[in-house]
């Protein structure tokens, strides 16, 4: 029995936003915005469209960028009263505190909590597992029939089963797995159903799919029961094939429950 | 002055920022003065009960939150902090503040816990808060409070059980919920905590 069938708690639609030192990596196409690449403007309009949480990624994580970043969150946290998910870069309780202290509300770890697992544990105790998502970025392994996790932008096979890896963080403390699909992620085919569904069926945590959706249709999908809680996105929302309140009225349509958000227009 | 309680649980910057949003004045302190001195205390929270509980009575908090309480001061507890505002805690266990009466436990294991994300709260006719419309409110947590006393639920959430999202009698409220994560409706919510805060300041 599926979580949104037997309570009102609502499908998640999440835009995420890839940042490097300070500005939008590839920028926003679909509304005339005074600076493209800044990553406060676009969370800002994102939250007046009805986006239900934001995600930041620092995709270089240089230190010079993650400075840069805390002051981005920081002013970002200042006009959008929704929940902030930081990623990148992010290695040490210290990284989280500083995330949290500028206005983050959770923190997402990825190669650092494969090389040291303990973070997920630490960070856990310190902030609560609420404020500790595990990124994980998986491919289809043809040849030994199974999810293998990827670190370092997805340059570096593990050899370590997704589904596993996903298993153990939830079990020192994640509070929710952040799961990209490599083979999908860029493709607007879709997401990876049978990779959510093996990841969602062995986890008790909130689960947010990620990688290849290309349509509304998409997301509906991945937001069946046994499957996501919520999905994220970033092209299709910053290059304008979809628009959030439109996304949202069709989700809601499929008979998913969704957060109404009472637009200006 | 508004006070928002630092006791070392968590980010403080957001409900800072929503009562800034609405021209209040905010000190985040762990001061028992600063607090007895505040004309409304914002009681926010995120962790672990007992943890949470030792910290405030041996920082002296507690016994400032209480006195000022019981002389009349507004209070808004936020998630952990709402808990906090009554008894008996499943979580620990520890003890709470006792300001309204009733108990913490935790969430049925029949769904994924902590229960989180944006969920739809029902206002209840009786209660002050009877004249806002049901709507989505974003929340982070694995207990829940049992009243004693049904008038002091203010609205109620459905997840797995029905649970009271939202309490308030007289000059006490809680929310299980995070309004400062909530969007337009949860800044809405600490509006009107505000208007109490100034209505009991020109009393």
């Amino acid at each position: 029995m599926s979580d949104q069938q037997s309570s009102n708690l609502a499908i998640r639609v999440i835009p995420c936003l890839d940042v490097t030192v300070g500005r939008v990596v590839k920028g926003v196409e679909f509304v005339n915005l005074r600076d493209a690449g800044d990553p406060v403007e676009m969370a800002a309009i994102y939250n007046r469209e009805g986006a239900d949480e934001m995600v930041f990624l620092d995709i270089t994580a240089t230190s010079d960028s993650r400075d840069t970043m805390i002051d981005v969150v920081r002013r970002t946290a200042d006009q959008i009263f929704i929940p902030l998910t930081v990623g990148g870069g992010i290695r040490a309780v210290q990284d989280m505190r500083n995330m949290l202290g500028a206005g983050a509300d959770k923190v997402a770890i990825n190669s650092s909590a494969i090389a040291n697992p303990e973070l997920i544990s630490q960070g856990a105790e310190v902030f609560g597992t609420q404020c500790i998502v595990v990124a994980i970025d998986a491919r289809w392994s043809p040849e030994d029939h199974y999810w293998e996790v990827y670190t370092h932008g997805g340059r570096k096979p593990t050899g370590q089963s997704a589904v596993e890896w996903a298993i153990e963080a939830a079990a020192r403390g994640a509070g929710e797995i952040l799961l990209t699909s490599m083979d999908r992620d860029g493709t607007g085919k879709g997401y990876d159903l049978d990779l959510l569904e093996a990841v969602g069926g062995a986890v008790n945590i909130p689960l947010i799919a990620s990688g290849g959706a290309g349509n509304t249709d998409h997301l509906i999908e991945a937001l069946q029961p046994g499957r996501a809680d919520a999905v994220l996105a970033a092209s299709i929302f910053h290059f304008g094939q979809l628009r959030i309140p439109e996304v949202k009225r069709e989700i809601a349509r499929s008979g998913l429950t969704v957060r109404r958000v009472r637009m200006d227009d | 002055m508004i006070a928002i309680i630092d006791y070392g649980a968590g980010n403080l910057r957001s409900i800072e920022r929503a009562l800034v949003h609405h021209g209040a004045l905010t000190v985040v302190t762990s001061d028992p003065d600063q607090i007895a001195k505040a004309d409304g205390l914002v009681f926010p929270g995120v962790g672990n009960a007992r943890m949470a509980m030792d910290r405030l009575r041996a920082s002296g908090i507690s016994d400032a939150i209480t006195s000022s309480v019981n002389k009349g001061k507004p209070i808004l507890g936020v998630c952990l902090g709402m808990q906090l505002l009554f008894g008996a805690q499943e979580e620990g266990p520890t003890t709470g503040l006792g300001l309204l009466q009733g108990h913490g436990v935790a969430l049925p294991a029949t769904r994924k816990t902590p229960h989180m994300g944006w969920n739809t709260v029902n206002f209840q006719q009786h209660n002050v808060l009877s004249h806002l419309d049901a709507g989505e409110y974003y929340f982070v947590h694995s207990y829940i409070v049992e009243p004693d006393d049904a008038r002091d639920i203010a609205g109620i959430t459905s997840y797995g059980v029905t649970f009271p999202s939202i309490v308030s009698r007289d000059h006490i409220w809680g929310t299980q919920f995070h309004p400062e994560k909530s969007g337009d409706l949860g800044i809405a919510l600490i509006g009107e905590w505000l208007e109490l805060v100034t209505r009991r300041e020109a009393a």
